[in-house]
């Protein structure tokens, strides 16, 4: 690996100078498990690593009135972990649980997922079924960003020089709703995915009509995406197969994959129908409060 | 730019300084500075498990950690899990299995195992196959460690519901 210097500021301050310090390549650690790797093989080579995993507020997890506040640095097995989010946001539990084996969940960060903004990223399309904000901050002070803005392309994002994410905010789950992600890939585990699919699902008190809903869609664009049309057409409709279907339909209708070793576009394409619809169909058990039987690899 | 430095941790319970760059691994420190070889370099990006570690209780690839971050660490290798030259039973199980051609990946395989126990004493097959599923291994075809695994697992439940102490 080529030198650089290491740094571990304690604050978000310290940190914040650091990443700003004119004349002077810097890059964030968290869990490093895409970073390493890209300084080893010699594809960034910043100055200076900040390793961000010593500030308070990138280590939060906590679920207040406002919704979930989750840490731009929390590990993986951390999140999987947490009561309030297994129960409320289990898309994103269940996309922990299958980034990396056990041993990339103990390092691997959903701010590192999305600020390395691949388009196969497997936190990337929870995050924004569940309608994550990014809150950022940097030397004009913070802003927040809705996660399906954020990234612009492969290896992407809207993240200017000298800021840092410092946390993903989601808002509380709504009464009769349930969360989903799942992900197609030719190995039982330890892949990338070939479609990824996040829903969440609002239904009404009967369990019978979607009153809201959001579907996103990784690793058939440039970057994952918000399948607008799609969750609209969902909202206010009494729940049923030629519904699902007609969602899928739509989904199909806006992704624009590549071909490569792991799939053609037209298999790309093919598969994002059928995990959209399982991945509704999951949603809509688990909004209705009933047990879902997914098991990741299966 | 990139001074070294002096980190202490905490290595199989002895309190450790060493002096390392920002740009070196934990893998390649322990190996080449402390001289604790069990860690293996398979891959040296994530994929393999050769050089699984634990560190603060958790199951690390230790290719994948800055060695710097270890600073006030608590690391766990396989050079700590017998206890002088008595096996620990996972270890024991993996010999007793054949759970190994090669060896390349026991190390990597044990400390694993050693976390997936101190998580859940009793793993299904199932359990075990996901926990392990990154640790590669090109000789034994996964059965043989599976096994040995879960009799590793049945001799701990069993030492732990007897009320004489085995070591
Ligand atoms: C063996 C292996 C398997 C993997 N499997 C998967 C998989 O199945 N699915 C998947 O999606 N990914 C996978 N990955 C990729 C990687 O583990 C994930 O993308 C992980 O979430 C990255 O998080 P991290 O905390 O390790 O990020 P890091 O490597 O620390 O950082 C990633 C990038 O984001 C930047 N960054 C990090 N935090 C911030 C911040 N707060 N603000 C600004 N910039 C920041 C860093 O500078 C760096 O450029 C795998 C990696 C390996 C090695
Ligand atoms: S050498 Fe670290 S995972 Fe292969
Ligand atoms: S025994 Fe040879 S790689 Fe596992």
């Amino acid at each position: 690996m080529h030198a650089f210097d290491y740094q571990a500021p304690t604050t978000l301050r310290e940190a914040l100078e650091l990443l700003s310090k004119p004349q002077q390549s810097a890059r964030p650690l968290a869990g490093g498990t895409d970073l390493i790797d890209q300084m080893r093989v010699g594809r960034l080579t910043p100055e200076v690593v900040i390793d961000i995993k010593k500030i308070a507020e990138l280590n939060a997890l906590r679920v207040d009135s406002g919704g979930l506040h989750l840490g731009a640095a929390v590990p993986c097995y951390r999140i999987c972990s947490e009561r309030a989010i297994i129960d409320d946001y289990s898309a994103l539990v269940d996309s922990c649980r299958i980034i990396g084996g056990v041993q990339i969940q103990s390092r691997a960060s959903l701010g590192g997922n999305l600020c390395n903004s691949g388009p196969a990223g497997d936190s990337i399309p929870s995050l924004i079924a569940l309608q994550a904000t990014c809150l950022i901050a940097g030397p004009q002070g913070t802003r927040e960003v809705p996660v399906e803005s954020f990234c612009t392309g492969p290896g992407k994002n809207v993240l200017r020089t000298g800021e840092l994410l410092i946390e993903l905010r989601m808002p509380r789950r709504a009464p009769h709703s349930g969360s989903h992600y799942r992900r197609m890939i030719p190995r039982n585990e330890m892949d990338i995915a070939v479609v990824g699919v996040g829903a969440s699902v609002q239904l009404d008190a009967t369990g019978k009509t979607i009153v809201a809903a959001r579907l996103a869609l990784g690793a058939v664009a440039p970057t994952p995406l918000y399948a607008e049309s799609a969750s609209q057409l969902l909202a206010g409709q009494p729940v049923s197969d030629a519904l699902i279907a007609k969602a899928a339909q739509a989904a199909r209708e806006i992704v624009k994959p590549i071909s490569d070793m792991r799939g053609t576009a037209e298999y790309r394409v093919h598969v994002t129908g059928v995990l959209v619809q399982r991945a509704l169909q999951a949603a809509i058990v688990r909004a209705r409060g009933e047990a879902c039987d997914y098991r990741p690899g299966h | 730019m990139s001074r070294k430095r002096v980190v202490s941790a905490t290595i199989n319970g002895d309190l450790v300084e060493f002096l390392c760059e920002p740009r070196q691994t934990l893998l390649e420190v322990l190996r080449n500075v402390l001289e604790l070889t069990g860690a293996k370099e398979g891959c040296s990006n994530g994929n393999c498990g050769a050089c699984t570690v634990l560190m603060n209780g958790r199951p690390v690839v230790s290719c994948l950690v800055l060695a710097m971050e270890a600073e006030g660490a608590e690391i766990r290798t396989i050079e700590g899990v017998a206890c002088g030259s008595h096996l620990d039973e996972v270890q024991q199980a993996f010999l007793q299995g054949a759970a190994l051609q090669c060896g390349i990946c026991t190390p990597g395989f044990i400390m694993q195992t050693e976390a997936l126990l101190a998580e859940n004493p009793q793993p299904s097959e199932d359990e075990i196959r996901f926990y392990l599923a990154g640790n590669l291994c090109r000789c034994t075809g996964y059965d043989k460690i599976v096994r040995a695994v879960q009799s590793a697992a049945a001799q701990r439940q069993q030492a732990s519901h007897s009320t004489q102490a085995t070591r």
